[in-house]
């Protein structure tokens, strides 16, 4: 939110005072206001996003849809989609897992797995990734045992999942947390003082309890988890048509020159964050209607 | 059902909530665990209820130990302080519940379940609610909610956390007599925790007194009324509202 500064008052030799609310700042300081964040959102986001889709299709659709055809770029979208699809349900079952765990029982250290969770949201994708190299690269012995199994893991497609998993784990566990807090263990009490097992209780009163806020989580990892650049340019080698993602590819296809490929896939990584996006700003009003009034659209 | 309470004790860390303490709730009596906040009365229900296991110490369901038995298998009708009603669920399907989550072969069949259900409703005096969602009913709807869901799965006893703590003093004088009622109908033991020694006195058959996890005095109200065993019970028995000034008086006096 904008903070309004404060306006400097000129009225204060007028003879006529305007009664008005003490937040209520002049028109022009409004404006103004108004006028700035939208001056900001213009050139830091609108104009990027138009430039974004203009580049693309410069030379026209078809042009754009053609260069995309290429072994390397229909690779790097199907590896961003078979990323996204291992590490996002993951992500969903382990921070299910993580704010169950957190919101329904009393453990030592809770305070610590707390700050564990967050983890991920401060420190560098790029210090990630390079963990993971560190971890599970020819530099450590642990590394070369799994490569001697045959399991290659850095430079390889679970290298790109541990580390978009590590970048997004926080969401869905973000997102549940305060909710399962606040709804306390009450109502699963009642359902196991009916005769209902655990798993029956998680899956009728539970997940039904938190489903939006799930959604929700699942659909910002998502966003994320296609995105991410840092920890997987550091995992990944970067071995084209085998270990590029959609974010990695656009910037081979910048550093070569294939500015209407680069732009393209660029683009179509943007559709995908809107309608994301979209589809989030539904979720929500439907998510606090549930807030509010718990569950008046059944 | 025969309660027997057994040298019951129970810590949360450092802190005992309950001393070793010792009950026998006879069948078909209807008993209130009075005392004050931190007494331990609802930690005594919980532990009945399989919803918090005991340090140490038995309980006998009938005479058989049921110190150990899983919260499901113990067929306990608990109605929680706020309720707990599922919210995401119909009336309907709250009271349904607990005969859904039977096994297979123990499950009745869907009419059975919604004649069931009817029958519930028409003893709560709500019979046409079923199709409305808990947040669209009243404090005192809610309440006899909370207890026909939890005489829907037969239970063998009846186990209330202050079942009128919610309500404002209209309401909570009609559900006493609905409680009663009730429990005269089905005949079920019937425990309930209340700070209220109005509550208690009213409605109880017998009074358990309890302070600091431990067990004052139990009789009926008129015995405890007549013979306050301790100090803490005739203060704490003497009208709630009235006793405190007198009290808090005395102590400045003594000061």
């Amino acid at each position: 939110m904008a903070e309004a500064t404060p306006a400097p008052t000129a009225q204060c030799t007028a003879p006529i005072v305007r009664h008005r609310a003490a937040t209520d700042e002049p028109i022009w300081v409004r404006r103004a206001l108004i006028g700035l964040v939208l001056l900001t959102l213009g050139f830091l986001l609108f104009a990027p996003l138009f430039a974004v889709f203009a580049e693309a299709l410069r030379q026209g659709l078809p042009a754009a849809v053609r260069s995309l055809d290429s072994p390397s770029g229909q690779a790097a979208i199907r590896l961003t989609l078979l990323v996204a699809v291992i590490s996002v349900p993951l992500n969903a079952v382990f921070g299910l897992a993580a704010a169950w765990a957190i919101a329904k029982f009393d453990f030592r250290g809770k305070a610590f797995l707390i700050t564990l969770i967050d983890l991920p949201f401060s420190i560098s994708p790029v210090v990630a990734g390079l963990c993971f190299v560190l971890l599970f690269g020819a530099h450590s012995a642990f590394g070369v045992w799994l490569v001697s199994q045959g399991h290659q893991i850095v430079f390889a497609v679970p290298g790109i999942v541990l580390a978009t998993m590590f970048v997004t784990f926080p969401f869905v566990a973000r997102e549940l947390i305060p909710l399962m807090v606040e709804q306390g263990r009450s109502e699963e009490e009642a359902a196991l003082t009916l005769g209902a097992s655990g798993w029956r209780t998680f899956l009728t009163v539970t997940l039904p309890n938190v489903k939006w806020a799930l959604l929700y989580g699942v659909l910002l990892c998502n966003a994320r988890a296609m995105g991410e650049f840092g920890a997987v340019a550091v995992v990944s080698g970067k071995i084209r048509g085998e270990t590029t993602t959609m974010p990695l590819m656009i910037e081979m296809f910048y550093n070569e020159y294939m500015a209407v490929a680069a732009f393209t896939m660029a683009a179509l990584l943007t559709l995908l964050a809107l309608v994301t996006l979209t589809l989030k700003s539904l979720l929500e009003v439907a998510y606090a209607d549930q807030l509010a009034a718990t569950h008046r659209h059944h | 059902m025969n309660i027997d309470i057994d040298q019951i004790s129970k810590d949360f860390g450092a802190t005992a909530a309950l001393h070793p303490v010792s009950l026998v709730i006879p069948t078909g009596k209807l008993v209130a665990l009075l005392g004050p906040s931190g007494s331990g009365k609802t930690t005594l229900l919980r532990i009945l209820a399989g919803l918090e296991f005991p340090t140490s110490g038995r309980v006998l369901f009938d005479g058989q130990d049921a110190t150990g038995m899983p919260v499901q298998q113990r067929r306990a009708g608990f109605v929680f302080q706020h309720y707990a009603l599922f919210k995401h669920m119909k009336v309907f399907d709250n009271i349904a519940f607990g005969l859904r989550a039977r096994p297979r072969r123990t499950r009745p069949p869907r009419a059975e379940i919604a004649r069931r259900v009817q029958e519930l409703l028409e003893l709560i005096k709500l019979p046409d609610i079923g199709r409305r969602y808990p947040n669209q009913l009243s404090g005192g709807q809610r309440q006899r909610v909370a207890l026909a869901r939890a005489l829907a799965i037969e239970p063998r006893m009846l186990l209330l956390d202050e079942p009128f703590g919610a309500l404002d003093a209209k309401v909570r004088k009609e559900l006493r007599g609905g409680l009663r009622d009730i429990h005269d109908r089905t005949g079920l033991t019937t425990v309930f925790v209340t700070h209220d020694q109005e509550e208690a006195m009213e409605l109880a058959d017998l009074v358990v007194v309890m302070s600091m996890g431990r067990i004052e005095q139990v009789g009926t109200p008129e015995d405890i009324r007549a013979h306050p065993r301790t100090a803490f019970v005739r203060e704490f028995i003497t009208d709630s509202r009235a006793h405190v000034r007198p009290l808090l008086v005395r102590k400045l006096k003594t000061a």
